[in-house]
């Protein structure tokens, strides 16, 4: 395995908190209703393509993609359309949404349900490209921007390296540590099908320290099997955000994305591990995206799981399996502790983006006092786009937009190091999110 | 259904805080504390207590009647800049005297700006150089220090100029630097400056208690290491480059280094968060300033001791140093 690396600039180290790593993916079972929201991808939402009353099978296509940054929705059960209506979804509006009941578990045909794993790689890469597309995936770790269009490479520039975040930065989330352990070869013939769509000849498999007993399964089935060569694991220091695009280029290359362009200046292309799981069994198994691994855990959840769930499933059921709500739930956060959402109800839906379901104790979601900045620069330091965000947070209050486009706001990553790290507990990134959208909006409406 | 708290990411925090971080300083001060004691006896306990005592109460008084805000006095930071005006002052001042400062450094020049972190200059040089203004003659006569365990007492301690007040005289009435260091051997050594045993201010006299509280703070990750360093290699090599040229009119490095306030300012005022720059960059720009200043006002300037004058000049600076070395940037390649 090659010697250790990290990003360099900036930083934090939260407490890591991975109760559920030890705890083998539950296939969740499949509930009576299933809530699939149209958008749940970064960009448009789908459109519906089906009605009350209509009968549809897993794995058949509900909801197609509107527009270039766009994906295309799938019916994770086989029931009946009972109606298409809002839902107040993970991010707090009212989105439009197919409600299915389920009825038995009937699958579209030419989908390999199987757990045979299939090596060969038939398809092209354009086909796997637009199967990709067809199939709905999009990046798994949250961020959930359409996968077709990262391995659309612009035909000017050339991929050398796929990197596969399996830095699994956020403290608490353990879904992408299990599938690595439990379906690792899967996971690496999707390597190999991701590295062939955009003809790189090199993978690596970024991966924390912390996940070392997944780094070493990884390393020892590629040294195992010739078909594997190509693939490298590169352990990273435990350092948040270390699972950031940009940080992990960084770190495992130690090119650096210029500020405002793509990872492909850098001959990159990042994919999340769920995503390549998803990939493999998309363009491997015909099998669209409709189900993904969800931790759920918390400081007071009795059992934190991993649950292999149907998308659509409500986050209720799964809190209800891994132990109930703990009495002393604060705030429940879709995704990880550092860059998920908090959601005000437990009946929001699972959808392609949400890794985690964290419930966080009162002890631990206190709001702290503000108090006045102290200058310390701990922020500054702590940044790692270099930037000034105690500047950007005042500038961005008092309605400076100039100001903050002149101190660069749009290469914030919103990773929130800044605020984890002040002292003064001022909502720094609260501020600089406002301050972004605006002064985005701004360089937006000038073109 | 229960409804949840809404808040934006993240929604985790670490476990810094402001208050922690004040009395991380003030545990980094017991050393000094314990050598100024042991020194100066009651009298040490007598200024830390009422400048501590003054500077809170001012604190309190002006958020009470005059901000109306919520009260701030807990978070440490008055009571820090309580210590460290104590620490800048003689052990033998009176203690109204010691009022006044206490109130002009944190009436004047925190409060008045709006309060913890929005000050631009260091509320307890503020209040020392107010004093030094107003009182020139109590704040340059230093009793000389000795074991409250010896026979005498302060009160009947002789009382004189520093080392640095020496050599500042000396050299005015036309001694040569061995003259003046042959002058001075009779009752102090190098070797006095590290255990304390020597007249200055409370805080400033031991540098082995000092380097403990800058370890201290460095670990901690309170102050960076890089400030203390610059301001103490730039006086050595400002001072080494006029010693090397005139060693007979110039005092050694060492000299200046060991005496007065430079270590303690170097620690514990220059490190001070909020009128210091924010990139390491900016600080030793900071720091090299402080460093020469302090030179040239030992060397050229009225005072025999510089750091208080150098440090409130250089915070003077900071905007200007924030403004022009910015942290680099992720994804700029040249």
């Amino acid at each position: 395995m090659n010697p250790i690396k990290t990003f360099n600039k900036g930083g934090v180290h939260p407490e890591e908190n991975k109760l559920s790593k030890d705890s083998p993916i539950v296939v969740f079972p499949i509930p009576e209703h299933v809530i699939i929201p149209m958008g749940q991808c970064l960009g448009a939402p789908a459109e519906p393509i089906v009605q009350k009353g209509n009968k549809v099978k897993a794995g058949q296509l509900i909801g197609t993609a509107k527009g270039f940054i766009s994906a295309n929705v799938h019916s994770s059960v086989s029931g009946t359309v009972n109606k298409i209506d809002l839902v107040m979804d993970h991010t707090g509006y009212r989105k439009q949404a197919v409600f299915i009941d389920v009825e038995g578990d009937e699958w579209v045909d030419g989908v390999d349900n199987s757990d045979t794993l299939v090596k060969e790689i038939k398809l092209t890469r354009e086909e796997i490209i637009a199967r990709v597309k067809d199939f709905g995936i999009v990046g798994m770790g949250g961020a959930t921007f359409p996968t077709n269009v990262k391995l659309s490479i612009p035909p000017d520039k050339k991929a050398e390296y796929v990197i596969i975040n399996a830095a699994e930065c956020e403290p608490y989330l353990t879904c992408d540590n299990r599938l690595l352990l439990e379906k690792t070869k899967e996971f690496l013939v999707g390597v190999k099908v991701v590295m062939k769509a955009v003809d790189a000849p090199k993978g690596i498999i970024g991966i924390e320290r912390n996940k070392m007993s997944a780094a070493n399964l990884l390393d020892k089935t590629i040294k195992e099997d010739p078909y594997f060569a190509g693939i490298e694991v590169q352990p990273l220091v435990t350092k948040y955000p270390q699972g950031g695009e940009k940080q992990i280029i960084k770190a495992v290359t130690g090119r650096e994305v210029p500020s405002g362009k793509l990872p492909i200046e850098t001959g990159c292309v990042v994919i999340n591990v769920a995503s390549t799981y998803a990939i493999y069994e998309a363009v491997q198994k015909n099998k669209p995206l409709v189900s993904r691994i969800v931790t759920v855990t918390g400081k007071s959840v009795k059992k934190p799981s991993n649950f292999l769930t149907r998308i659509g499933t409500s986050a209720d059921l799964l809190i209800e399996a891994a132990g109930g709500l703990p009495e002393d739930t604060a705030n429940i956060i879709n995704g990880g502790p550092m860059m998920g959402k908090s959601v005000s109800q437990t009946d929001f839906p699972v959808i392609k983006g949400t890794s985690g379901i964290l419930l966080m104790s009162v002890a631990e979601a206190q709001p702290r006092k503000v108090s006045n900045c102290i200058r310390c620069g701990k922020c500054v330091q702590a940044c790692p786009m270099g930037l000034e965000p105690y500047y950007l947070n005042k500038a961005s209050k008092l309605n400076m937009f100039d100001e903050t486009e002149s101190h660069h706001i749009m290469d914030c990553i919103e990773c929130g190091s800044c605020e984890f790290t002040c002292p003064a507990n001022i909502p720094l990134l609260d501020y600089i999110r406002f301050g972004k959208a605006k002064t985005g909006a701004i360089i937006r409406a000038r073109k | 259904m229960n409804q949840f708290t809404i808040s934006g990411s993240p929604h985790v925090h670490g476990d810094e805080s402001v208050k922690k971080i004040m009395y991380t300083v003030i545990i980094a001060l017991i050393p000094a504390l314990l050598v100024s004691i042991y020194f100066f006896g009651w009298d040490a306990i007598r200024i830390t207590l009422v400048s501590v005592a003054a500077c809170v109460l001012c604190e309190w008084l002006i958020q009470k009647f005059l901000i109306k805000g919520d009260c701030t006095i807990c978070d440490g930071s008055a009571a820090l800049t309580g210590i460290l005006l104590a620490f800048n002052v003689p052990a033998n001042l009176p203690s109204w005297m010691l009022v006044i400062g206490a109130f002009v450094a944190i009436g004047v020049a925190k409060m008045s700006f709006g309060g913890l972190g929005k000050n631009p200059f260091n509320p307890a040089l503020v209040g020392r150089v107010f004093m030094l203004i107003s009182f020139p003659e109590a704040m340059t006569t230093w009793p000389k220090a000795h074991a409250i365990f010896a026979e005498k007492t302060v009160t009947d301690a002789i009382t004189g100029p520093t080392t640095l007040g020496v050599m500042k005289e000396g050299l005015g009435a036309g001694k040569t630097t061995e003259e003046i260091m042959n002058q001075l051997a009779e009752n102090y050594t190098y070797i006095d400056s590290l255990f304390g045993n020597r007249g200055g201010s409370l805080g400033e006299m031991c540098v082995i208690a000092i380097i403990i509280g800058a370890i201290f703070l460095i670990w901690r990750k309170v102050i960076d290491w890089q400030t203390p360093v610059t301001i103490t290699a730039t006086v050595f090599c400002f001072a080494g480059l006029f010693y090397l040229i005139d060693p007979m009119h110039y005092a050694h490095p060492l000299f200046h280094i060991l005496n007065g306030g430079l270590l303690f300012g170097a620690v514990f005022m220059a490190t001070d968060m909020v009128t210091s720059p924010m990139t390491i960059p900016g600080k030793i720009v900071f720091a090299l300033g402080i460093g020469l200043l302090t030179i040239i006002i030992r060397l050229w300037g009225a005072y025999p001791e510089g750091m208080s004058f150098a440090i409130l000049i250089m915070n003077a600076f900071v905007p200007l140093i924030n403004k022009g070395f910015k942290p680099k940037r992720f994804g700029v390649i040249k």
